[in-house]
């Protein structure tokens, strides 16, 4: 089974590779002042409210079972390193996954939502990538689109029977891709097209945004359902304390 | 298939992903150049001009290699100091089970 699985990937992978090939292009974050002032401010108040949300949730997780904060602190370095390696893609230029569905599929969206924007505020402040202007714009695309999408699909798949590697897999691969098709759609709106307007835009930003992303995502796929294996021989306690098994047949599997 | 055996797959999987881009584009540079986003912006709207510049950029390329290395080694040494703790943590708890039958 697992090697079907392995062949499967490598297959996906392939694919992608063959079918969409374009000449270096460009995926990370929006650059400092690369937004107008007006769509700068208008996601930085579309971010709050998950903000809030957020550390009211990692409030409630740390008042209830205290001992999950080394998780909770492992998942933030996990996104931290993740968002560190730019990584070469296919396309011939690089990108770097984000690293936000482990911790979403652990403590749910919002709170990834919070460390998100910590990771966001390091790499804009040291390292001027992304930027504090975009920060509202880049934190709704990595923050809040990439968890809540890995988190929907997570439990989704869950709830149809699908084995949890493929779970955890789809659930980082597909919040890491929408995160840069968020990023395609947020500029594209910016910069309407003259001809064609934001859907002519929003064509072009994603062949230069999401593309590089794809093989990346799988990447970033890959390695999340490496760590959670790991996680749930070492740490399967905390794992059933964040009810992250709601399916019976896999509490099953984690105590056996 | 062992979990060793299915996570030493993941890795193979994810080092040639890593791996591949190389092999198939050898001539290119991966350069993370800002420049195409930045062009297709400037081709959609030529007057437009950045109104915000970053704070502090690194000064060298070196300089900002060593902070993206920095921030990788630090989230990696959280990250295996989670895993080496809990795997300690179980071993431990399982040779107290042992001694206590």
């Amino acid at each position: 089974m697992q090697r079907a699985k392995s062949i499967l990937l490598a297959a996906v992978y392939c694919l992608s590779v063959f079918v969409i090939f374009p000449n270096n292009v460009y995926a990370m974050h929006i650059m400092e002042g690369f937004l107008p002032m007006n769509w700068a401010a208008f996601w930085m108040i579309v971010m709050l409210p998950f903000l809030i949300m957020g550390l009211r949730s990692i409030n409630n997780t740390i008042k209830d079972s205290p001992n999950l904060k080394m998780l909770l602190a492992m998942s933030g370095a996990f996104a931290f390193v993740l968002s560190a390696l730019k990584i070469p893609s296919v396309t011939g230029s690089s990108s770097h996954p984000t690293g936000v569905g482990l911790g979403a599929i652990l403590f749910g969206p919002s709170a990834m939502s919070v460390l998100g924007v910590i990771i966001l505020i390091f790499q804009a402040v040291l390292l001027a990538h992304g930027g504090l202007t975009t920060l509202g714009a880049n934190a709704f695309s990595m923050a809040v689109v990439g968890p809540f999408v890995s988190y929907g699909i997570y439990k989704g798949l869950q709830k149809l029977g699908v084995s949890r590697g493929i779970c955890v897999f789809f659930a980082a691969a597909v919040g890491d891709f929408m995160t840069y098709i968020t990023t395609s759609l947020q500029l594209a709106l910016a910069f309407p097209s003259a001809q064609g307007g934001v859907m002519a835009s929003a064509v072009k930003f994603m062949s230069i945004f999401a593309i590089t992303q794809i093989p990346l995502a799988i990447s970033e796929g890959l390695l999340t359902v490496l760590v959670f294996n790991l996680l749930s021989t070492y740490s399967s306690k905390e794992l059933l304390a964040l009810e992250v098994f709601s399916n019976k047949k896999h509490d099953n599997e984690v105590k056996a | 298939m062992k979990q060793v055996v299915k996570n030493i797959i993941l890795v193979v999987l994810i080092i040639a992903l890593a791996v591949l881009p190389f092999i198939i584009k050898s001539g290119a540079e991966f350069a993370g150049a800002d420049d195409q986003a930045e062009k297709a912006i400037s081709t959609i709207n030529s007057n437009y001009q950045p109104w915000f510049k970053s704070v502090w950029e690194p000064p060298s390329s070196e300089v900002e290699s060593f902070l993206f290395a920095l921030q990788a080694a630090l989230g990696s040494g959280i990250v295996s100091f989670y895993l080496g703790y809990k795997k300690g943590q179980k071993s431990r708890n399982e040779v107290r089970q042992h001694d206590s039958y």
